[in-house]
């Protein structure tokens, strides 16, 4: 997994909440049998207006001023819906390091930090401010230090922000969830001779 | 972030905290997370590819075989299976799974085999879920099987890999609720309008961060079906795990199922079950209570599941919510709906009825939508499908006759599958047709890109293939 230790980025706003990991990536995606590749599949019944990937100009990810951006800001609930993890292979695959927004649903945003990218929940006061921010100064950047876990901009900005210590350190380390667990792997042993497990 | 909730070892205990301490295996010292042992793990063919792959590239085994389930469900074609499966991408996901069971020696309920069906219906019906037990599956309507009291819960792909690997998953301990549904459901109320209402008072997202336990009369005299409907759609709240204590009703579900325990095991076993119930006097988290007497028939007119009438309603106008985030939310979904606000529920025309899915696709649905389709014919116009939720669900349904009654008015009868609830099979709307589903998603694309769900009990739904609207199950004249 990707390391994350701090980031600088363009910010793109999405205005809405409830972002269903169906609208991430829809079905017709899931099908396949390999992990990469994901991010031409993100938001594709939005991004696109047809399934000959012809862009869909409205779309806050075509817009010009938003090409490149790494940074997501979006409202409430995000990564709602399916455990699929689809969803944040796309999200990494398309190039985003870090998502802003007020609150995840809780499977999506478990499944985000096993993806080398850092979901970030801030108060619904501090999004909106972003919001404000990002209108205000666009082409918006910020700078994400998951060292300091110091969100800052160029205009003054500086909030601090929450990651538990064994997530974060495991995204500073970018290691690998079962190599960390079979390091225990003498009390899963114990565990499971207690109850007669074979 | 968990705040302490200052409980002692002998302070009383939730089935929750019971099931957590019945299978930790270890938590470090000043880590808030904890290595969990997971009893029994699902698998099917969408979430578990990558996760063998990684497997395999890390040299590793599967821990336990014996502890793991594959299912083939969310591809399927529901007709036709003697032909070959047209699309290539779904069929090389549906082999795959084939071929990797086989490698990692995993039992698979196949395609072509009469036990097979929507995962969530096949594990209970086979057996594998225990009271007091955990488990867990790369889906997020895993939390289906806590209805037998266990922690069950969905995962993504990485973590089904964990749980492969190590028969553990790696978990912070959740926050806790109780909700209370005291009385009786009325006439033509079912388990789904409880669910429902309890989503659309506390929001799709009420319930992030918390292991809820469904309790309360109305909840106890529920069958297993209904139960399961239930903690299916905890979930559509943000709840990963929903529960229900398990009793009479759960034991006599799981008596004499392939993968329970048999003869005096079985009354060993339910003795060690009854303890894992929540004891009095516990403190949650948060705690909440309904009335049954206050819940109807409810129909979803909107893109979550927590935008829902009941059927004698109107749909909604985006001034009648309080808060602005949910306004915007409510012409979103209207727009994507094509609903003016303020029409009554039953003037909604329908093109499609689907029935089946891991939330209604068991027995007892298919014998609620029959009664009301005994007699009737479905609407000119109206296309309607009935895809029971495994192969001994169809078996059952077939053998009491239901098939015919289906039939006969106007439904498809088809094979088991997840299909049209996320129509990844060819199973799925077109562009601007509007389908009641007794599934549990009416997202934007979710039947088909551009289709529009409405998400209803399976009685209603039946009502509603009559009709060629939704109309007021109560009202109903059964023949």
């Amino acid at each position: 997994m990707q390391a994350f230790i701090r980031h600088e980025g363009l910010v793109v706003p999405m205005d809405r909440s409830d972002i269903d990991t169906d609208q991430l990536v829809p079905k017709q995606f899931l099908k396949r049998v390999e992990r990469s590749g994901f991010g031409k599949f993100l938001f594709f019944d939005r991004r696109y207006l047809n399934d000959e990937y012809e862009e869909n100009p409205d779309f806050e990810l075509n817009r010009p001023e938003y090409r490149g951006a790494t940074i997501l800001l979006a409202r409430r609930n995000f990564g709602c819906g399916s455990s699929r993890e689809h969803a944040p292979w796309a999200i990494a695959d398309y190039g985003f390091r870090v998502i802003l927004a007020s609150s995840y649903a809780d499977i999506f945003y478990n499944n985000s930090f096993k993806n080398g990218y850092l979901p970030i929940a801030l108060p619904e006061e501090t999004i909106e401010e972003l919001f404000q921010r990002e209108a205000k100064y666009r082409p918006y950047k910020l700078n994400v230090d998951l060292e300091r876990l110091v969100i800052s901009d160029a205009y003054g900005l500086n909030l601090s922000f929450a990651v538990d210590d064994f997530r974060r350190e495991c995204l500073m380390n970018g290691w690998d969830d079962v190599g960390l667990t079979l390091r225990f792997e003498d009390k899963i042993i114990e565990y499971e001779k207690a109850r007669g497990i074979e | 972030m968990t705040e302490e909730s200052g409980k002692t070892a002998s302070s009383p205990k939730t089935m929750y905290d019971k099931i957590w301490e019945n299978h930790l295996v270890y938590q470090e010292p000043g880590d808030d997370s904890a290595i969990l042992y997971i009893d029994q793990l699902l698998c099917h063919e969408v979430t578990s590819p990558q996760a063998f792959e990684g497997l395999r590239m890390a040299g590793r085994k599967v821990r336990h075989p014996d502890r793991v389930m594959a299912v083939q469900d969310h591809d399927v074609p529901t007709k036709d299976r003697d032909k070959p499966i047209a699309d290539p991408i779904a069929r090389k996901q549906i082999e795959t799974l084939r071929a990797n069971c086989k490698e990692f020696g995993i039992r698979l309920y196949d395609l072509f085999d009469i036990e097979q069906g929507v995962i969530h219906v096949v594990a209970p019906e086979q057996g594998h879920v225990r009271p007091g037990g955990t488990l867990t599956c790369g889906d997020s309507h895993t939390a289906t099987h806590g209805a037998f009291g266990m922690i069950a819960m969905g995962t993504g792909t990485s973590e089904v890999e964990h749980v492969l690997a190590t028969q553990t998953l790696r978990q912070k301990k959740m926050k806790q609720m109780r909700i209370t549904i005291d009385g009786k459901l009325g006439r033509g109320v079912y388990a789904k309008d409880l669910i429902l209402f309890v989503i659309n008072k506390l929001t799709t997202a009420g319930g992030a961060g918390y292991a809820v336990e469904f309790a309360g009369e109305a909840i106890r005299s529920l069958s297993m079906e209904g139960r399961m409907t239930v903690c299916n759609m905890a979930i559509e709240m943000g709840a990963r795990v929903g529960m229900i204590a398990p009793d009479e009703t759960t034991f006599e579900y799981l008596r004499g199922r392939n993968f329970a325990p048999k003869g005096s095991e079985f009354d060993k076993a339910v003795e060690e079950w009854k303890k894992i119930v929540t004891e009095e006097g516990v403190v949650f988290d948060k705690e909440v209570r309904f009335d049954a007497a206050d819940i109807q028939p409810l129909v979803t007119w909107g893109t979550n599941p927590a935008q829902s009438s009941p059927v004698t309603g109107n749909v909604p106008f985006p001034e009648d919510f309080e808060n602005v985030e949910e306004q915007k939310m409510a012409r979103n979904a209207l727009e994507y709906m094509a609903l003016e606000p303020g029409v009554p529920m039953t003037s909604i025309k329908l093109d499609w009825v689907f029935i089946g899915s891991c939330t209604n696709g068991r027995i007892e649905d298919f014998r609620e939508a029959a009664a009301v389709l005994k007699g009737y014919k479905i609407a000119d116009g109206v296309k309607a499908i009935a895809v029971p939720g495994s192969g001994l669900v169809k078996k059952q349904a077939e053998e009491e006759g239901l098939d015919k009654i289906f039939i006969d008015a106007g439904f498809e009868w088809r094979d088991p599958g997840c299909s049209m609830c996320l129509a990844m099979n060819p199973d799925r709307l077109q562009p601007g047709e509007r389908c009641a589903g007794t599934s549990n998603r009416n997202f934007e694309g979710r039947m088909g890109k551009g289709g529009r769900t409405h998400l209803v009990s399976p009685a209603m739904a039946a009502v509603a293939a009559v009709k060629g609207r939704f109309f007021d199950v109560r009202e109903w004249k059964f023949n």
